[in-house]
């Protein structure tokens, strides 16, 4: 068993990971960033659309030509590949991971956890029917149609209009399913407008919202799924079931942050289901700092890649020796208010702030106690994340309610 | 004419409103000058960026991701995915190269969005 000193351990090689990564490094700190996969880049292999990179590099990138300015970006060679980490241990500063090497024991003086989100798989929705072959998640179609060149079967439907339903929907269009529609539970859809638009109405595919699938049947392989209408309280309503006769069904039923390696030992905040980060995107415990979709789940890379690069600059301040303000103030959810972060922070620079509302407002301001930040003359929605940036604190107590309420 | 958009060219998703009048086009809740640009095409000639894969051979990914580098007609989108489909092309391709120069003479060409190194 091989033991291995450095400054700053990087977990996972997404967006975030690389992020950190190039800051670490550009900071003087001696870095290694550990991937589980073959290959850098996280899910950005295998989103070939475009709509990446806007804010970081100003221009419309795919997710590979993204990844790769980041390989460009990170000017030392810190990368190790096909190597998991399987222990993270608090007490004694200790990662255990797994490789072709056999087991290598990192022992860190400060860790960027950036391990992203995994898929919910279809079974957490509970539908009855047999669990037959041709039921896959987004990401694994996605996967199976971007990189290895197989589709998953001849005529689809989707369950889920998250961006990666609404992606993959058009994906599968075009190369050559039949796609029958989009079924989305909620009354709206769960993924950017510019998705409905571009990737559904542009292709004529239909999308039926407060509609969830009810059976799914088949011996082998699927045969067909039992659809109906939904009420309020996302009950079908009887009398409205519709047989419709498909091979294929791609979930995208939501991504969950992956934080098994941290959660028993590391404040988790049970809404965003990632570690309490402060705006050095600090956990609870001080050597370990996180960044991308494991906090939170993110909507755009860049948000990922500032975030990353926040957490790299400052694990390798902390491993070099120096001491990082204290948290001083506390953000607490009020109204309206679902996904946040940083849930903390000190005060001592101006930071960005991400929100998700819970539920879509017309008109609407946010609010840190009782005083108005900002107002929205547009329509807010859960599935697109407000970020603002926080540059004063003055006059605030240490406890800050955040709410975001009607503009009345 | 009126007609209501929503704004695609970024994540952001403005609902416009646009207001056409022979050659007079006015665009209202677009917050930068992209949702004018952008309404304005849509009633005029609707653009789309096309991504997609290419079929590789003797690399060491059986697929290359491919943009147009500019938007096309959305009513060639069809054509241009057919044709695409068609297509081989060789290891090793660098991110960047041009794998179809002026596709079906739209004055778009077809780049290639990651690298793949030969087998
Ligand atoms: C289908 C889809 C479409 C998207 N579309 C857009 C878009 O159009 N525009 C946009 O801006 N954003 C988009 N996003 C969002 C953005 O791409 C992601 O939020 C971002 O890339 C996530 O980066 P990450 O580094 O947090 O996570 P990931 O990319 O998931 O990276 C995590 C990495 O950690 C590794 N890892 C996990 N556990 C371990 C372990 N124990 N040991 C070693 N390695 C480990 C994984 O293998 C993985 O490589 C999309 C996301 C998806 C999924
Ligand atoms: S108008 Fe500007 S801000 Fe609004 S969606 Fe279009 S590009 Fe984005």
């Amino acid at each position: 068993m091989r033991r291995e000193k450095v400054d700053v351990l990087i977990v996972g090689g997404g967006a975030a990971g690389l992020a950190a990564a190039i800051s670490a490094t550009e900071s003087g700190a001696k870095t290694v960033l550990l991937e589980r996969d073959r290959s850098t880049g996280g899910v950005l292999n295998q989103c070939i659309h475009n709509g990446f990179g806007l804010h970081v590099f100003k221009e419309e990138l795919t997710g590979p030509e993204f990844m790769e300015r980041l390989w460009e970006e990170l000017k030392e060679d810190v990368i190790r590949s096909n190597f998991t980490v399987l222990e993270i241990k608090p007490d004694t500063r200790e990662v255990i991971t797994l490789s072709e090497d056999g087991i290598i024991v990192f022992e860190p003086k400060a860790l960027v956890m950036s391990t992203g989100a995994r898929e919910r798989p279809l079974n957490s929705l509970r539908i009855p029917g047999s669990r037959v072959a041709g039921i896959y998640t987004a990401g694994v179609a996605q996967k199976m149609v971007n990189i290895y060149n197989r589709l998953p079967g001849k005529k689809v439907l989707i369950v889920g209009s998250g961006d990666i339903g609404l992606i993959m929907a058009r994906r599968l269009k075009i190369e050559g399913m039949d796609v029958v529609g989009v079924v989305e539970i909620m009354p709206e859809p769960g993924g950017l407008i510019r998705n409905v638009v571009q990737c559904l109405e542009d292709f004529n595919i239909p999308l039926w919202l407060s509609h969830t699938v009810i059976e799914i049947h088949g011996k082998e392989r699927l045969s067909e799924v039992v659809i109906a209408k939904v009420d309020e309280n996302r009950k079908p309503i009887a009398g409205t079931e519709k047989v419709i006769k498909v091979d294929t069904l791609v979930t995208s039923v939501g991504l969950i942050p992956q934080n098994e390696l941290i959660e028993n030992f590391v404040e988790m905040d049970p809404i965003n289901r990632g570690p309490v980060v402060d705006d050095y995107m600090r956990t609870s415990v001080e050597w370990i700092f996180a960044a991308g979709n494991n906090v939170a789940i993110h909507d755009l890379v860049d948000f990922v890649y500032d975030e990353g690069k926040i957490a790299g600059m400052h694990a390798a301040r902390y491993a070099l020796g120096e001491k990082l303000p204290e948290v001083k103030y506390e953000f607490v959810r009020g109204k309206n208010v679902g996904v946040m972060l940083p849930q903390k922070f000190t005060g001592t620079q101006p930071f960005k702030m991400y929100i998700r509302p819970t539920k879509s407002l017309e008109k609407s301001v946010l609010k840190f106690s009782d005083k108005i930040i900002r107002k929205f003359n547009w329509r807010i929605r859960p599935s697109e994340m407000i970020d603002l940036v926080v540059k004063n604190f003055e006059g605030f107590d240490s406890k800050i309610t955040v709410e975001v309420s009607n503009l009345d | 004419m009126t007609k209501k958009l929503t704004c695609i060219s970024c994540p952001i998703g403005c609902e416009l409103t646009v207001y056409v009048e022979g050659d007079d086009i006015k665009v209202e809740g677009n917050r930068c000058p992209r949702g004018f640009e952008y309404a304005k095409n849509e009633v005029t000639n609707p653009q789309r960026m096309l991504t997609i894969s290419v079929k590789v051979e003797n690399g060491v990914m059986d697929l290359v991701s491919t943009r147009t580098d500019r938007p096309i007609p959305k009513k060639m989108l069809e054509e241009a995915i057919s044709y695409i489909k068609g297509l081989k092309v060789q290891a090793p391709i660098k991110r960047g190269d041009i794998i179809v120069k002026d596709l079906l003479n739209t004055g778009a060409n077809l780049i290639a969005t990651r690298t793949v190194l030969k087998k």
